[in-house]
């Protein structure tokens, strides 16, 4: 047992907080957002000049070979400054679906890309009858000569809208729910056939519902094995519940400072509000769930490369619903705690309240693991 | 960062289950179990096993016993033991008064009672709590007058817990009643439980246990040498009694063990047809307490974590989380097994109504449900209530 982080986790760590601080302010992040990506191409550059877009891949590809401690430590810190960037898309959840079922030329061709910044990617699996379950593909890809042709529908794409390159789960043999048949391909954002329409998430963040009409892809446009694909979602899957769990730590963190402060400066009855022993109390229990959630957000963290299935997949459960449930119940009480301005557009707090308001609803909700853990006991 | 158990550590555990495996009394075992408090021979006899294999005080210092465990090793012990489940170590011998008399302790103290307590030869209790003196410990009345070489003892102490079987209490009393502060006009003293005048009264809990009673002194001579530390500085010896032993606060093998003995009933007791343990509704009750023991078990290995790698000997705040977290699974765990019960949780299943028929007269497993419920609602009242658990987390971390 050892919760020690090395020199170099720590330099990353502090540099990424260096500049977050500096540039990523809450009124920076606001002129990010009116940008028409919906987010800041020069911080993107900053990422890839930093490295941090190339944290996990094998230095072959440029990479710095990286794990999920790395990756969760930078989560935290764009939690704490919510950053809008599509890091969770094309590092994590794309970066491990090439990591893991990539071929060499995948990978070497577009790996470096990547980590340069030049490439952003989407994974495209979810669809809108689906929920959280992750074997309800219904979009089909039909083997023709020269390659595959897909047809189908994805939804709620994170950043989506501006990826170059999406990674799509797609039903080559099997029924509906069937976990064999699925097969994951790379497709370019810009390909014939694809419509993408991107929006606004209630956080800020940009995804995009995506329709595949007759798109036609190569047979390099494969990744990993025909019907291969499931196994390789469940990883990707585990990867985002990682990194976003770390993200929504780093949110708790900073809405317990937030609202610590408020408590000692708002004055009512002519004292700190803070000084009301119920409100202390609150505050008490929001400490406690943060730190009950960053010890789940460390569990999963750990349990990314653990090899056993049922150990990871327990584990993963166990983590989701306990970094929800904390996350829920912090950001519930952070508004709370402020009173009406908790309720505005216009100050911070609302903005963090939405974005960990997303982690509940990506990659399974709290009922889904606690259904997934209760139905292992007998 | 690696959250695992080393290979060494797991060893431990395993050697750690072996010796209980071999040394513990099936039968006690099983009555545990089910619920059932250790008598006070049976405590006796396992801490005296503990002591011949050097594990009956493994907080102390070396040279009087200590077992020099590291943090991760205690808590191996610790939870090993209260997921067997064993009895408890002898929670004022060895994790109150033993750490404070190898600090604050004479050493003629220290050479009569330190192997005494570790051997159970003495059975110690706490006299601190007061009919005006419970979260507010430092209003305390009892009034000790010095005369000569003895103080005087006057007073009363409250919810002392096992006071009918103890042989010794260590007391907390008032030695000035004009200090300028009231913390600095107590001094701890080490009273004989044979000294006259002191009478014991039983307080029956809800569970129908005599485990608390009133404890009067009246005139009660007790000699100066059974003072510990200076006059007056009783209230530095409380703090440091209070927050020294921290390891296994948190009670999780209690409440593993309380979780697998309600699975274990639901797979006996029927509802709607079938095994309750098939009722899904049932299982996403289990499924929740398991989500709240991994976070607080690995809330406690951080806490571990970062106690062995400071030397001042404060007491960490977040020992406040594991026992708020702690106590709230010990009541969530109980909650459950008495809900296992069903409508067979409401008698008092007593051995004597068995007895008068000869013949049991509800399935076995029904006696337990509700004892465990009622007693474990002190849970967040004793050790400084969960309420003063939240005090001390603002005080030491929030600062509001």
């Amino acid at each position: 047992m050892d919760f020690d982080l090395t020199d170099d986790q720590k330099l990353l760590t502090d540099s990424v907080a260096r500049l977050l601080g500096d540039r990523y302010t809450f009124e920076a992040r606001k002129g990010f957002q009116k940008q028409d990506a919906g987010w800041s191409a020069d911080m993107w550059g900053q990422f890839a000049e930093m490295g941090l877009l190339g944290l996990p891949f094998d230095e072959a590809y440029g990479g710095f070979g990286g794990g999920a401690v790395d990756i969760m430590l930078v989560m935290e810190q764009f939690g704490k400054a919510l950053v809008l960037e599509p890091y969770l898309a094309t590092v994590v959840l794309a970066g491990t679906a090439l990591r893991i079922a990539g071929s060499e030329a995948q990978k070497s061709a577009i790996l470096p890309e990547i980590v340069g910044g030049a490439l952003k990617l989407a994974f495209a699996h979810g669809e809108q009858g689906a929920r959280y379950d992750l074997s309800d593909v219904t979009t089909r890809a039909a083997k023709t000569a020269s390659g595959w042709v897909l047809d189908g529908a994805k939804s709620v794409v994170l950043h989506g809208d501006c990826a170059d390159k999406i990674v799509v789960s797609a039903r080559t043999s099997g029924a509906r729910n069937d976990e064999a048949g699925i097969t994951l391909f790379l497709v370019d954002g810009n390909a014939k056939g694809v419509t993408r329409r991107g929006y606004q998430l209630r956080d800020g963040t940009r995804a995009a519902e995506i329709s595949f009409a007759s798109v036609e892809v190569g047979d390099d446009a494969l990744l990993g094995t025909i019907g291969g694909g499931f196994p390789v979602i469940g990883r990707v899957v585990e990867a985002g519940i990682s990194a976003m769990s770390a993200e929504v730590v780093g949110s708790m963190d900073k809405m317990l400072d937030v609202t610590l402060e408020y408590l000692r400066t708002r004055q009512q009855f002519g004292k700190a509000i803070g000084e009301n022993q119920v409100l202390q109390h609150k505050a008490a229990d929001m400490l406690m769930s943060t730190e009950q959630g960053r010890s789940m957000s460390m569990l999963a963290a750990m349990m990314v490369d653990e090899a056993d299935d049922a150990e990871r997949g327990r584990n993963f459960a166990l983590a989701k619903v306990g970094v929800g449930q904390a996350g829920r119940f912090v950001s519930q009480n952070a508004v709370q705690l402020h009173g009406g301005i908790g309720m505005t557009e216009e100050y911070l707090i609302g903005h963090y309240f939405r974005r960990v308001m997303m982690f509940e609803h990506s990659f399974g909700d709290t009922a889904y693991y606690l259904n997934k853990l209760a139905d292992q006991v007998h | 960062m690696d959250l695992r158990f080393t290979a060494e550590e797991i060893a431990w555990r395993d050697e750690v289950r072996a010796f209980i495996d071999a040394e513990l009394d099936p039968a006690l075992r099983e009555r545990l179990r089910v619920g059932f408090n250790p008598t006070k021979q049976e405590t006796i006899d396992w801490q005296r096993k503990l002591n011949k294999k050097g594990w009956a005080c493994p907080g102390w210092p070396a040279e009087w016993g200590g077992a020099a465990w590291t943090p991760v090793q205690r808590l191996i012990f610790n939870e090993a033991i209260q997921s067997a489940p064993a009895p408890d170590l002898q929670g004022f011998n060895i994790t109150m008064l033993g750490p404070v008399l190898s600090h604050f302790g004479t050493p003629e103290q220290k050479a009569y009672f330190l192997p005494r307590a570790a051997n159970l030869d003495d059975w110690w209790c706490q006299g601190f709590s007061e009919p005006g003196a419970g979260s507010d410990l430092a209003s305390l009345k009892t009034a000790a007058k010095r005369e000569g070489d003895f103080y005087i003892v006057n007073g009363q102490k409250i919810w002392t817990s096992t006071a009918h079987m103890a042989d010794w209490v260590f007391a907390l009393v008032r030695t000035d009643p004009n200090a300028r502060k009231k913390q600095e006009g107590i001094s701890f003293l080490l009273i004989d439980m044979k000294t006259p005048g002191i009478t014991v009264r039983p307080i029956i809990s809800i569970d129908g246990s005599h485990h608390l009673n009133e404890v009067f002194f009246d005139d009660v001579k007790v000699p100066v040498h059974q003072r510990v530390y200076e006059e007056n500085r009783g209230w530095d010896v409380a703090k440091y009694l209070l927050g020294n032993e921290r390891s296994g606060i948190a009670r999780l093998g209690k409440s593993r063990a309380n979780l697998e003995f309600a699975v274990d009933t639901a797979r006996q007791v029927r509802s709607g047809g079938a095994p309750l343990i098939e009722d899904r509704s049932f299982r996403q009750r289990i499924a929740q307490i398991e989500v709240d023991i991994k976070a607080l078990e690995l809330t406690q290995m951080r806490v571990i974590a970062a106690a062995s790698k400071k030397s001042d000997g404060k007491p960490d705040p977040f020992s406040s989380l594991l026992k708020i977290k702690g106590t709230e699974l010990l009541q969530a765990t109980s909650e459950l097994i008495m809900d296992t019960g069903g409508p067979m949780a409401m008698p008092i299943w007593a051995s004597e109504l068995h007895a008068l028929g000869n013949e049991p007269i509800a399935p076995e497993w029904a006696g337990y449900m509700a004892a465990p419920y009622l007693m474990l609602r002190a849970a967040s009242i004793y050790g400084g209530t969960n309420e003063i658990q939240r005090n001390i987390l603002n005080k030491a971390v929030l600062r509001l």
